[in-house]
């Protein structure tokens, strides 16, 4: 068994509009812009479900208050 | 699986749902990675943190943060283009202990709104004004802003900004750097993640100064437009780093955080009950003599010289005749005719409630100067009094059908120590000639009117030896 | 006990005994003594005097105060009144409750700083962008600058909108004996307000509505409050009318004057009254026209080219003839050329009108 992420990001497509700064921002690089659309028509943000390390980068950089919520391991 | 705990989400001081707005409420109004969201994420994590959100104003401009409101979980104030720092100053000293922000575009601050903002912050208001810059009226589509970079393209600025045809970008922090009062000054930057988190602490600082309540807090945050600049959000985001962030240095422009002192409360109000008096509104009953009967109708107009103390004559007259328990009126001449060296004034003392205050046909004129005698006298009714200035009057200035007393008042003023109290010598022989008014009406005005005892006194003896003029019929 | 105050220096007092807690100005002549009795008397009783950088910054602080629920007091003359239009605009948009002091001086542009009517057009019409109106009240006394300005915080929190006292240079500048009440009044802050507390930090302070639906019933609902104005809130003096042939019409400073004349017609045996509009805005227009069914003729006197005119002509609908006498500059007019006017005007259109003592005076 593999040592589990130190972070988890939760994601939400329906209020993401695509604009790609938190997969720039992303230090590990586990975003991407989905191939699919919303019901926007954007290419919402997914996760590459590995790998996050709960920085809170992504955060930051997204424009939405509520695309993006870091989670991280409870200590 | 481990267990995970959130860290980082929407702030509290968002809305859930942004039900102000028509349609899709759950995401902004703002273009993909457009920097006004993170602006407002910065803002609302602030607010969070500090604990403020009851007590939080935002106030928000015209451009495309005119719908703050749709997100901010706080009280709301939306303002005209421009004006939002003056709206903020008066909101904040309306209510001193609400945290009171001016969230300002580049063309509502450093444009239509530069008097407010540079007046605001010279007063050193205790406000936060978050600055975004975009170097562009985004909201309208594209016209040139006052930061926009020379040579950049706007709809108004085709060929690019040209310095010879519309100057140079306007730095905000560098012009209010060169006030005293602003405790906190700072650009920053969401060109990156760094300057994003740089940005994040300044929005931090100039919000917890206000509630130290420390002054005024400026933070200018250039910020990426991708829309109207044609680039995509990554893009954007560099050229905000790469090229607005070298015509605006980042940097700390004025921190006085850690030396400013609070800034002094308000006094508390006073109890309700004593504003009256503290209005110098005075309760008590008045001195009521007769009306000096009931047909009573005094038309009196005085006129002289500015410095002769025309205003205050009539001053006397009108506040012995409420005494008298007259009605009265007091109408100064005002404006040109005060500044280039001539006044007059109307008084009316009648038994009747008075209709005009002007007047047109005096009964009494007081000429304290030739210039004024010869343009009043014609208006005079028969029958009226004159008093003039002088021994005899110009041959210009002659009447039969008016009683005409000429003294030279003003003469027997200075005599008497100062030329001033020539007034009160000419008032003295109008109530003698004419009994208008009794004595203690006068000398109770005259102790109202007249606030230092030094003349107090001349003002006194004036009125004396003007009565004596008249009664022995010739200068004593 | 009465005091022997100046108009100016009433509406102050009177403001703050109303409530008022907050001035924002700017000066200029004739109005400049209300920002100094502000700045001398507002602190003392715990408000706000700030002297603002402009009428334009000076609006919008009243703005800012009024949204924050306090009752807020602003002066100025005509060229201040223009900067101020488009926040007055943005007040009335917003509902927002504030007092403006108008002390009319002589225009156009810089004009002069002589007393003048001329702000009737840009006060009464609106004089912003927009579907709105101002209730506009006009005082002919010191005593009514005192009295006025009172009512105007009462109607301006009735029917959330600007208030505006106009008045001349003349009536600004006058002392008169002056009554105020004995108690002052602190109104609470309404519920609307944006106070900084948590019961108030659902509320919002806008003019701005996108949809255009959405505006219209916003500016529907103004209106409405506008129908009940123009119900509830019109003022005027009728002075001598009941028997009245000719009704002269005339507001402000222009209103005492007119009295002298109808006395003095009186005593020549002419059937003269006066009707003085006290609310400009609302203008008393059904009371023009329920004199229209006994008088013959409406003589309208103003310190201006002739602009509340307009306003007796559109209430008298073509009823009766209203003729029109201006002075401007500064220049006031005296009773006596008044009288003569309206002697002459009476000749014109009933020359059997005239008695016979007329013709000898």
């Amino acid at each position: 068994m593999e040592k589990p992420d130190r972070g988890m990001v939760r994601l939400s497509a329906e209020e993401c509009k695509g604009c790609g700064l938190c997969v720039e921002a992303c230090p590990p690089k586990v975003l991407r812009l989905a191939d699919g659309l919303n019901r926007s028509g954007y290419h919402p943000v997914c996760y590459l479900n590995r790998g996050c390390t709960g920085c809170g980068i992504c955060f930051y950089a997204c424009p939405e208050p509520g695309a993006i919520v870091v989670l991280r391991v409870a200590a | 699986m481990p267990e995970y705990t959130v860290i980082h989400e929407k702030a509290r001081s968002f809305y859930d749902l942004y039900e102000r707005k028509a349609e899709l409420q759950h995401q902004t109004h703002y273009c993909p990675g457009c920097g006004h969201g993170i602006v407002h994420k910065l803002v609302a994590e602030a607010i969070d943190e500090l604990g403020i959100q009851d007590r939080t104003i935002l106030v928000t401009p015209v451009g495309c943060s005119v719908f703050g409101y749709y997100y901010f979980d706080v009280g709301n104030v939306q303002a005209a283009h421009g004006r939002a720092s003056a709206v903020a100053c008066a909101v904040k000293r309306a209510l001193p202990e609400s945290v009171v922000l001016s969230y300002q575009g580049d063309g509502d601050l450093a444009a239509i709104g530069t008097a407010e903002i540079l007046h605001a912050a010279n007063r050193g208001e205790n406000i936060t004004v978050i600055f975004v810059n975009n170097a562009i009226y985004a909201m309208t589509g594209g016209q040139m802003a006052p930061t926009t970079l020379l040579g950049q393209s706007s709809t108004t600025t085709p060929s690019g900004r040209n310095e010879w045809n519309e100057g140079y970008p306007l730095h905000v922090c560098e012009l209010l750097a060169a006030l005293e009062a602003p405790v906190y000054l700072e650009r920053v930057a969401l060109g990156n993640n760094k300057q994003i988190m740089g940005a994040a602490r300044a929005v931090r600082r100039a919000i917890g100064n206000q509630v130290k309540s420390l002054g005024f807090s400026l933070v200018e945050i250039l910020s990426p437009c991708p829309t109207i600049w044609r680039k995509d959000p990554v893009e954007a985001q560099h050229w905000v780093r790469d090229e607005m962030a070298k015509v605006f240095p980042l940097g700390v422009f004025r921190d006085r955080g850690t030396e400013a002192g609070a800034r002094p409360a308000a006094a508390p109000p006073p109890a309700l009950d004593e504003v009256p008096r503290l209005l110098g509104i005075v309760n008590g009953s008045r001195l009521m003599t007769d009306r000096g009967g009931a047909t009573v109708d005094w038309r009196i107009k005085v006129a002289g010289f500015g410095g002769q103390g025309v205003l205050m004559l009539g001053e006397v007259l009108a506040e012995a005749g409420l005494d008298a328990g007259m009605e009265v009126s007091w109408l100064p001449s005002y404006g040109p005719e005060m500044r280039s060296g001539t006044s007059n004034c109307h008084v009316r003392l009648a038994a009747a409630p008075i209709d005009s205050p002007l007047v047109s046909r005096p009964n009494v004129l007081l000429a304290l100067n030739q210039p004024s005698l010869e343009k009043f006298l014609p208006t005079v009714e028969p029958g009226g009094w004159v008093f003039y200035n002088g021994q005899t009057p110009p041959r210009n200035g002659v009447r039969a059908d008016v009683r005409v007393i000429g003294r030279p008042f003003t003469q027997v003023g200075d005599e008497l120590g100062d030329a001033r109290a020539g007034n009160m010598v000419m008032l003295g022989a109008l109530l003698e000639a004419t009994g208008l008014l009794p004595d203690e009406a006068v000398e109770g005005a005259l102790k109202r009117v007249v606030k230092s005892e030094r003349w107090l006194e001349l003002d006194r003896r004036a009125l004396a030896r003007g009565r004596a003029a008249v009664r022995e019929g010739s200068l004593p | 006990m009465k005091q022997l105050i100046k108009g100016n220096e009433a509406i102050v007092k009177s403001a703050i005994l109303a409530g008022c807690r907050a001035f924002y100005g700017y000066p200029i002549t004739p109005a400049s003594e209300i920002a100094e009795a502000a700045a001398l008397y507002l602190p003392r009783a715990g408000g706000v005097f700030l002297q603002a950088e402009s009428e334009v910054a000076a609006i919008n602080m009243l703005y800012g105060a009024a949204a924050a629920g306090v009752r807020a007091l602003t002066a100025s003359s005509g060229p201040g009144i223009s900067l101020m239009q488009e926040g007055i605009s943005y007040l009335a948009g917003a509902e927002l409750p504030c007092v403006i002091a108008d002390i009319m001086r002589g225009g156009p542009g810089l004009g002069n700083i002589a007393p003048e009517q001329g702000d009737y057009n840009q006060v009464v019409k609106g004089g912003g962008h927009g579907n709105y109106r101002t209730l506009v009240l006009a005082p002919d006394s010191v005593q009514e600058m005192a009295d006025l300005t009172r009512l105007a915080f009462d109607l301006a929190d009735e029917y959330r909108n600007p208030v505006v006292v106009l008045a001349d240079g003349y009536t600004g500048q006058m002392m008169e004996p002056v009554e105020f009440p004995a108690a002052a009044m602190l109104p609470r802050r309404p519920a609307w307000a944006v106070d900084g507390t948590a019961a108030t930090r659902r509320n919002l302070i806008t003019s701005i509505y996108l949809e255009p639906d959405q505006l219209e019933a916003h500016v529907r609902k103004l209106e409405t409050k506008y129908r009940r104005a123009e119900q509830q809130a019109v003022r005027f003096e009728s002075h001598r009318t009941e028997d009245a042939e000719i009704v002269l019409v005339g507001y402000g400073i222009v209103a005492r004057i007119l009295k002298a004349v109808v006395e003095q017609a009186r005593a020549q045996g002419l059937a003269v009254g006066l009707l003085r509009p006290i609310t400009l805005y609302p203008f008393p227009a059904a009371e023009l026209r329920r004199l229209s069914r006994q008088a013959l003729a409406f003589l309208v006197v103003e310190m201006s080219t002739g602009q509340m005119v307009e306003d007796v002509r559109l209430a008298l609908e073509g009823r009766r003839p209203v003729e029109f006498y201006g002075r401007c500059g500064g220049n006031v007019p005296s009773a006596e050329e008044i009288l003569r006017w309206v002697r002459e005007r009476a000749d014109h259109y009933w020359p059997a009108f005239a008695p016979e003592e007329m013709a000898d005076a």
